[in-house]
């Protein structure tokens, strides 16, 4: 049968529900692995030189970067990402924020919010 | 309170009832009134009957006491008359009588009542004791009783003294109501043709008041005063924090929880979708801008050339020399230095059986300053074939000489000279009148002589010339196994030289000598030669025992054959002539280069430093014959026999006809290689097995130098036995030069090219007469237009598909 990739991640997502239905923490290692592979791929992409996934608060979690450059990062870009959600919603309060990209000369700098999270990624947009 | 009732009434001076009197002791007796005793300050009153008062002043007549009231007395209509003991002399006598009812009643009265309300109040508050809410008494009507003010109030009171002047203005009662008649009046009869009723002031109005009632009060100073407090409240002058991190474990944690998950699961897709976008186009490139700069570089013929700067020669130790090498200082601006060899003849050079020592072979340094006197002379021990300026340490320069040997010069002594090298002084201009004292003043001012410091040992080094040489990359060392260490200390220690000899030798300069530092060890033993004094003692322990680290024949050992090098080339020869390495990218993350500090010269141990795995030790060799040969240093352990046996991967091509004269590595693309030879040239790609990239066609005349440009990654600069340069430019037009250009009538033999500063970029080519000609390269060559490197490595990978 040919599995095209999206039926096997749909069966691949159905198994696990099923499966975590049943056990609890067990599967802690399944869920992170699912988290290293997506961010693995978004990594993996063409110009991507920095991917960070950081907290409500401002705390990076998971970045690829030095310490010292992630907390830079993190405590600007979360401002940042703070004051434009809070501006969309200003105007419209139905409205929200769902993505926001920095151009820069060297590079560019994407960040996709959520409620608990923040996922940036730092590429640089080839010539 | 009695008291100040008392003093209340009697205020008011002139009081008819009062009448104060002087009670004698005699008197007082008689009435019994006696002072402190039947009278006293708080029980003064006394009530004495009208007819003892009477009988009193019958009796006594003038002498009585009564005697000034007796009228008041007499006329007294009570019974009773009320006399006071006055203690404090308020009228003015130790007693006083009260002269009416009225007055006796309330002088009486008041101080009963205020005991009764003195007895009321205590039974009132015991009653409240009792009771707990006190009832309201309405105020009780009384009769008013005049105390006496009214003569006051009517004294003071205002009243009219004059009579009000009354008017009645009346009129007849017909006239009211009666037609009005108007009559008329020549304006001009009138003064200025203006009537008017004018005003005048009324006498009547006139009358000053000249004494008026005015009520004045006394009150206490007032004075209005106010302060201004500084009000000091702490405010924020600076703030210390450090950012807030997780431990390992709420990492963890976080990362393993479902919320994550899902906040991935439903975020990555939007940036996948940006980040493709990127990938597809750049939205901001600005096309209009683009075209604006290819516009300028491909219309129209643009004007390229070499313009001639400046050229040297030196008629004493250039005569009949051919410069073999070219080489600018690294970091001082216009300093140049040639090696000059022997003409010689094909067949010469191959045997080179005789060498004449008749003429001092020396490495002259030009300034471009002036052209006429070399700035300083390098003294050598054979003619240097080639030679090399130490990237970490512009005043070592190594070269290798004609007879295998490899030479080091330490100019530390004439560094500021060669700094200092300033126009020279325009007064001295060569005319033909003086070119006879010329040379008289050209041995005065001559430069000196700077004699090596080491030469290496003769019977380790090469059996023939060495023809190339170079410093090998800072952060890499080898050992005697071939493997690659890091060198911890940024000082460029090692060398690679290459012979037709067939033999490559590594050779390593130990780090603690090369500081300017004398050496305080044991200073030497076999053979050394009378050195003159002015020689820096640096490597001398070296000199003439020097040896090689690593040694590679290359021979194939199936067939049997050798290969001569002339040329080489190794992948990691990138030479950082600047101060600040280290370029923090965030691409670069693969070999960590350590910071060490300069001082920290202990000789490497190869036991503590890192082995470094992903250096390439591959390398290109240009042999005598012409073959390009392909091969690797590294020694790998045979594990039949367990001996270290070198690679046997070689590859060879043979391309070009006679013997390469360069072999150049791009300094744009680590893995594109230059290779000039005879009557063609080739470019390759490290790697790439099937053959060159770019073959160039059999040209007239033969090719006998070359160099990429250090600017432009397309453009490389090739020299002809006739004396022309050609100028390939790879992104117009790859089978014939884009320019070429005379230099001179001999055979080119070097060209380097420099970047002196951003505006001037220099080509310096040597020809076959010992001429040096420092050529200044245009703005269209030097520049690279945008997209040139991208355009350049899109050539690349093309000719590397047709290959395939």
């Amino acid at each position: 049968m040919d599995e095209t990739p999206g039926v096997r991640d749909l069966i691949h997502q159905l198994l696990l529900v099923f499966v975590t239905e049943q056990a609890g923490t067990r599967w802690l290692p399944v869920f992170q692995a699912e988290v290293e592979e997506t961010l693995k791929r978004i990594q993996a992409h063409k110009g991507v030189i920095a991917t960070m996934v950081i907290n409500a608060e401002g705390i990076p979690i998971r970045t690829t970067l030095d310490n010292s450059t992630t907390v830079q990062y993190a405590g600007l870009l979360h401002q940042l990402t703070m004051k434009a959600r809070s501006t969309v919603r200003d105007i419209d309060p139905q409205n929200d924020l769902t993505f926001l990209r920095i151009r820069s000369k060297k590079h560019e700098i994407m960040i996709a919010p959520d409620k608990e999270y923040l996922l940036i990624v730092i590429q640089n947009p080839c010539e | 309170s009695e008291f100040v009732y008392h003093a209340i009434l009697l205020s008011f001076i002139g009081h008819p009832e009062i009448f104060p009197l002087v009670f004698t002791t005699k008197t007082q007796e008689i009435f019994n009134c006696r002072v402190d005793e039947d009278v006293t300050e708080e029980n003064c009153f006394k009530l004495i009957k009208k007819e003892d008062i009477i009988q009193d002043l019958q009796t006594r007549a003038a002498i009585s006491d009564f005697h000034p009231v007796k009228k008041v007395v007499l006329e007294y209509p009570g019974e009773e008359l009320l006399v006071v003991f006055d203690a404090k002399f308020q009228y003015g006598q130790n007693f006083y009588l009260v002269a009416s009812e009225e007055a006796k009643e309330n002088l009486l009265k008041r101080p009963e009542t205020t005991e009764e309300k003195e007895e009321e109040k205590e039974e009132e508050e015991n009653r409240e004791a009792t009771l707990e809410v006190q009832l309201y008494k309405p105020p009780v009507h009384k009769p008013w009783v005049s105390l006496g003010s009214e003569k006051e109030v009517e004294e003071e009171s205002v009243k009219e003294t004059a009579t009000k002047i009354k008017y009645m203005i009346s009129r007849v009662r017909r006239k009211f109501g009666a037609p009005i008649t108007f009559t008329d009046k020549n304006a001009s009869h009138v003064k200025d043709s203006y009537v008017e009723c004018t005003s005048y002031q009324d006498k009547t109005f006139s009358i000053k008041m000249l004494e008026k009632d005015v009520g004045v009060q006394m009150i206490p100073k007032i004075r209005e005063a106010s302060t201004q407090t500084k009000w000091t409240y702490p405010k924020n002058a600076a703030t210390q924090y450090f950012p807030r991190q997780l431990s390992n474990e709420e990492k963890e944690e976080s990362l393993s929880s479902e919320k994550l998950k899902e906040f991935l699961t439903s975020v990555h897709l939007r940036m996948e979708i940006a980040l493709q976008q990127n990938e597809i186009m750049n939205a901001f490139f600005d096309d209009w801008k683009a075209l604006a700069e290819d516009e300028s570089s491909s219309g129209g013929k643009p004007d390229v050339y070499l313009k001639a700067y400046q050229s040297f020669t030196d008629l004493r130790y250039l005569k009949d020399r051919t410069i073999s090498c070219v080489c600018w200082h690294p970091t001082i601006y216009g300093i140049i230095a040639v090696s000059a060899r022997k003409q010689l003849s094909y067949e010469e050079q191959v045997n080179l059986s005789e060498k004449s020592l008749l003429q001092q072979s020396v490495i002259l340094f030009w300034s471009i300053f002036d052209p006429i006197h070399p700035q300083l002379m390098l003294e050598c021990p054979e003619d240097v074939y080639c030679f090399q300026f130490s990237p970490s340490d512009p005043n070592i320069i190594v070269g290798g000489c004609i007879n295998g040997q490899v030479a080091l010069w330490d100019i530390s002594q004439h560094e500021e000279k060669l700094q200092n090298a300033k126009p020279a002084a325009d007064g001295i201009k060569m005319t033909a009148v003086n070119t006879v004292n010329a040379s008289v003043l050209h041995i005065f001012t001559e430069s000196p002589l700077v004699r090596y410091c080491t030469v290496s040992s003769m019977q380790y080094s090469h059996k023939k010339p060495v023809t190339d040489i170079h410093w090998l990359p800072g952060y890499s060392e080898e050992n005697q196994m071939g493997a690659t260490f890091e060198n911890r200390a940024e000082v460029r220690v090692q060398l690679v030289t290459c012979s037709p000899d067939c033999s490559i030798l590594f050779w390593d300069i130990p780090a603690t000598k090369l500081p300017e530092q004398p050496s305080s060890e044991k200073i030497e033993e076999e053979g050394i030669f009378n050195i003159p004094p002015d020689v820096p003692d640096t490597l001398k322990h070296l000199d003439l025992c020097w040896k090689p680290l690593i040694k590679i024949n290359l021979y194939e050992s199936d067939i049997n054959t050798e290969h001569g090098p002339v040329r080489i080339s190794l992948r990691e020869l990138h030479y950082h002539y600047k101060t600040s390495e280290k370029v923090p990218s965030l691409n670069t993350l693969e070999v960590p280069v350590k910071d060490s500090p300069h001082t920290d010269m202990s000789a490497p141990s190869s036991k503590n430093l890192k082995a470094l795995e992903n250096i390439s030790t591959g390398f290109f060799v240009g042999t005598e014959d012409g073959e390009i040969v392909y091969s690797d240093w590294k020694m790998e352990i045979d594990s039949d026999s367990a001996k270290p046996v070198g690679q046997k991967h070689t590859q060879k091509y043979t391309i070009h006809t006679e013997t390469i004269n360069t072999l150049q590595r791009s300094p744009f693309f680590k893995d594109i290689i230059l290779s000039i030879g005879g009557r063609n040239f080739a470019i390759w790609k490290e790697g790439v097995t099937n053959g060159p990239m770019l073959q160039s066609s059999c040209s007239a005349g033969r090719y006998t130098a070359g160099q990429w440009s250090l600017t432009r990654p397309g453009v490389f600069f090739v020299g002809r036995d006739d004396g022309n340069i050609d100028i390939w430019d790879l992104l117009k037009k790859t089978y014939e030069p884009s320019h070429f250009q005379n230099i001179s009538e001999s055979m080119i033999t070097f060209i380097s090219p420099c970047i002196a500063s951003p505006k001037q970029h220099f080509l310096a080519v040597s020809d076959d007469l010992g001429v040096l000609h420092v050529l200044e390269i245009c703005q269209a060559l030097s520049h690279a237009s945008r997209n040139e490197h991208a355009n350049v490595l899109d050539y690349f990978e093309r000719e590397v598909k047709y290959l395939k």
